[in-house]
Parts: structure tokens; sequence; C-alpha cells
């Protein structure tokens, strides 16, 4: 009885956790779209300092895992491929795998560990010491205030990121290609580009779109509903990336599936 | 006396889980002057705060604030009833990421359209009424504990509100400090003219400032009156908590079960 009993716990949980990042979304797309025209804007300035913590900032991390992935794909690609005479297929294999999904995917777990983390802990810490009462009692609507401007940085900056990563990953590959497989850099970047269509870009552009909204969201949403100290911060700091993650990889599925059955 | 009612509370009852936390608080409190609430640890005094200044809603029962149902005013109503009052936390809740000065200005930048060089002259007029002129550029990081309650102050009147409330304002500071903050507390009261509603368990601060008490016990009101009333109060429970005696009609003790039964079990 034990048993079903924790499974019914851990769905009407889950359910409820959904139910609710789904509502603070939508508060969200409220304050960012009706607001404005009641005259409450969200701060400028406290979107572009998030942007900079959030993109310029992560810059180097996304470098760092982009480029070794890509020489990563294009070694073991190549130990496949040179079997049967196939070397200059690396170059579309790195570019294509890179654009559709680990450029995105893995672009969006590292910001995940490093943003949503943030966030969580920065707005876990604000509402256990009362700020966000404190704000509230000023009138200043927290979402409006602090959610806002975190969702708008990540939506902005974290598909900048992956189109820098997907540059740094096949510069990657690249690098691998022509310094250790012997190919000729010109027919390496001809043949990158001739088998990358448009769609393999914009699809891990969307799906990035939507981690984005992921990580601010499960960050925030967690943050928010902080109890309990230092320890609930602690909890909440892990909850929010652990989350992430799970809904990261869930999305990235469900996302895979649908373009895959859109043929354009 | 028919003094204007500012506050309202009547018959207010409000449960988290199991424990009523509230039990048909009522409770009216006058224009202009300085009431506190006081009881022991979770008798209920900062959930009332926080159901008058509207993050909480209660069960049962009606809030009047400024002469507005709490139950039926819309955000942008509270919002402008927000805007009427200052609030002063425990610890002060100033935000680390910006300076004194951005603090103590935030609800004018947000509220107000005021040009920057108002706002800053207004910030220093507050911060000069809590002693801490010069300070604008500090962190909130960079000040002491009692430094930052009189920032938080600062910050909770920089609106001109109507009221002012106060959550335990000397609580965990040294008696200076917290004589200095009992002062600020009156002076403001009496040169602004603004409500003050203080919620605190230190006695010596309640009976220097209150101009009327209130005595919480479990969610209701034990006895409300006059400073010199209160304090000549007949009612056991009240001296007890007075003197603060651990003997007396107040239990320490909240476990309801028998200790012995609970330790054979």
């Amino acid at each position: 009885m034990n048993f079903i009993e924790n499974i019914g716990k851990i769905l009407i949980d889950t359910s409820r956790y959904a139910v609710e990042i789904l509502a603070l979304f939508f508060e969200t797309l409220y304050w960012l779209f009706i607001g404005p025209f009641k005259g409450k804007f969200a701060k400028r300035q406290g979107i572009f300092s998030q942007m900079v913590f959030t993109g310029v900032d992560s810059i180097v991390i996304a470098f760092f895992v982009s480029f070794f992935t890509g020489i990563v794909i294009a070694m073991q690609s190549a130990y496949q491929l040179s079997r049967f005479g196939a070397d200059i297929f690396v170059a579309p294999m790195v570019a294509v795998s890179i654009a559709r999904e680990l450029g995105p995917v893995l672009t969006s777990l590292v910001v995940a560990g490093r943003i949503g983390a943030a966030i969580a802990a920065e707005l876990g810490t604000m509402k256990v010491t009362e700020q966000i009462e404190a704000l509230d009692t000023m009138a200043l609507n927290p979402i409006r205030f602090l959610v806002v401007p975190r969702f708008l940085a990540l939506l902005i900056m974290l598909p900048c990121l992956v189109m820098f990563s997907d540059l740094m990953g096949i510069l990657g590959g690249f690098l691998v290609g022509v310094f250790n497989l012997g190919l000729n850099p010109y027919r390496y970047i001809t043949f990158s580009f001739e088998f990358m269509a448009w769609k393999d870009v914009w699809t891990g552009l969307v799906k990035s779109a939507v981690f984005a909204v992921i990580i601010a969201m499960v960050g925030c949403y967690m943050g928010l509903n902080t109890k309990g100290g230092a320890e609930g911060v602690g909890k909440s700091t892990t909850l929010s990336v652990v989350t992430s993650f799970i809904l990261i990889i869930l999305f990235d599925a469900i996302l895979t599936g649908i373009f895959y059955f859109i043929k354009t | 006396m028919d003094r204007e009612v500012i506050i309202k509370a009547d018959n207010v009852k409000k449960k988290f889980g199991d424990r009523a936390i509230l039990n048909g608080l009522t409770l009216e409190i006058y224009r202009g002057e300085t009431f506190v609430i006081m009881g022991g640890s979770g008798c209920g005094k900062s959930t009332f705060l926080r159901h008058i200044i509207g993050a909480l809603k209660p069960d049962s029962g009606s809030i009047h604030l400024l002469g507005k149902n709490l139950a039926n005013v819309t955000d942008d109503e509270m919002d402008k009833l927000k805007k009427k009052i200052g609030m002063c936390f425990q610890s002060a809740a100033l935000f680390d990421s910006m300076t004194v000065g951005e603090n103590v200005s935030l609800p004018l930048r947000e509220h107000t359209k005021l040009d920057q060089s108002v706002v800053d002259i207004v910030v220093k007029m507050k911060l000069e009424l809590v002693g801490l002129r010069g300070f604008e550029d500090l962190m909130p990081s960079q000040l002491s504990g009692g430094m930052r309650k009189r920032v938080g102050l600062a910050r909770a009147i920089v609106m001109d509100p109507e009221v002012v409330f106060y959550d335990e304002p000397t609580a965990g500071l040294d008696p200076i400090v917290a004589g200095v903050i009992d002062k600020l507390i009156l002076d403001l009261s009496k040169k602004l003219s603004i409500t003050s509603v203080v919620v605190t368990h230190d006695m010596k601060s309640v009976f220097s400032i209150a101009d009327r008490v209130a005595m919480l016990y479990e969610g209701k009101v034990l006895e409300v009156g006059k400073s010199e009333e209160i304090k000549q109060s007949k009612n056991p429970m009240v001296q007890q908590f007075i003197v603060g005696n651990p003997d007396g009609p107040i239990r320490f003790f909240q476990q309801k079960d028998d200790y012995i039964e609970q330790l054979l079990k």
C-alpha cells in the first residue's frame, strides 16, 4: 500500500508543480505583453544586467562545451567513416548533429546549471529574507520586477548562445578534419553547408527558445516558493537544476518528434 | 471619543493546516496613534500584520484598511492602498543588490515621475530622519543590524505613508540602538503624524512608545487599552507577560499529549 501511496503522492506533487509553473508562465506573459499597456514596464536596466549575466558571462563555458563536443564528434565519426573511405562526411555529420541537437541541448543544460541555479538561489534567498514580501508591500509585483527581466534575458540570450555554440562546435570539427584527418579546408566547409539545411538551424533555435522558457520558469518558480532558511535555498537550487534538466531532455524528445514529422 | 478608525479587523480567523493561528480577532486602530500589538511567539501577531497588508487573506471575518474592505478590493486598488502604507520588516529586508540610496528611493523611482534630482533630495531627507545621511552609496551588507533596520525604516516612510507597520523593530538589537529605534518611531508619529502599528514583545519599548496596547493570546485579543491601563491590568496573563514570569496561566509547553506517556511509548 505504501508503494502505491508514494506513487500517488509523486503524481499529485508533479501535477501541482506543473500547474503552478504554468500559472507563473502565464502571469509572466501577462506582465510582458499586457502590463506595459497599463504603464507598468519591466525595468530596462534590470533586463540588460540580466542579459549580460546570462549571455555574455556564459560565453566561455558555452565555448568549451561545444568546441570540445565538436572535436569529439568529429573523431568518433571519423573512426567509423574512415573504414568506408568516407572521411569527408565527417563535415556534415558534425554540422548537422551540432546544429540540430547537441548545440541547443548541451548549451541549455550548461545554462540551466549556471543561470537556473543562480536564479533559484537568488530569488530563494530574497524570499527567505522577506525581500519578496517587501517588494509586494511596496506595490511592486515580484513577477514584473524579478521574473520578467530574467525570463526575457534568457529568451533572448539562450538562442544567441546556441548560435555561438553551433559555430564553435563546427570549428572544433573543422580543426580535427583539417589537421588530423587531412581534409581540404575548403571542401570541409562547402560540404558542411551543402548538407546542412536551414531547417537544421531553426529547429535548434526553436528548441533553445523553449529550453530558455523552461530554465527561467523553473528557476523562478523554485526560487519564489522557497521555504525555510538556508536549507530551503539549497533545496530549491538543487530542485531547479534537476527539474530543468529533466524537462529539457523531455521537451527535446517531444520537439524532435514534432520536427521529425513536420516535413518541410 | 470618536476618532477616525483607520484599521478595523472584525472576527478574523485564519488556519494553517489544523492549527488555528487567528481565532476571531477583533481590533480597531485610530488615525495618528501609536498602537502596539504584543503577545508571545506564535500567538499570531505577525500573521495578523500580514493580513492587514494584504499578504494573507483571512478564512473568515473582514479587515478594513483606510476605509476599504480588503476582501473585495481589486488588484489596482490594493496597489493604491499599498502605496499609502509602509512596512518595516523584522530583518529589514533590504535588497542586497542595491545600495542604501537605491533601496530607499526604489518606491519613488517606481511609483512617481519625480526627477532624479528631486528623488535624491527626498532620499537625503529620509536618511537624515533616521540619522544615516551620507550612507547612500554603501551596500546593505556593509551595514550593522541596527543601521539596516533604520534604512528599512527610511524606505518604509519614503512615500510619506499614512500608516507604518513595524514587525519587531527592536528584536535582536542592543539596548541603546533599541532605544534609538523607539525614539525614531515616536518622532515619526509625532513629527509626520503617521499612524504606527508596532508588533513587538519587547516590554521596555511597548511602554515607552505605545498610546494603546493590545495583548494577543491564542489568536484572540486578550486585552486592549491605553498603555497605562495595560500596565495596571488585573488580568494575570497580561501581568505574567509583562513581568516575564515562566510560571503562570500562560503555558510555555505547547504539546498536548502527556510527557510520561510519550516517553514510555
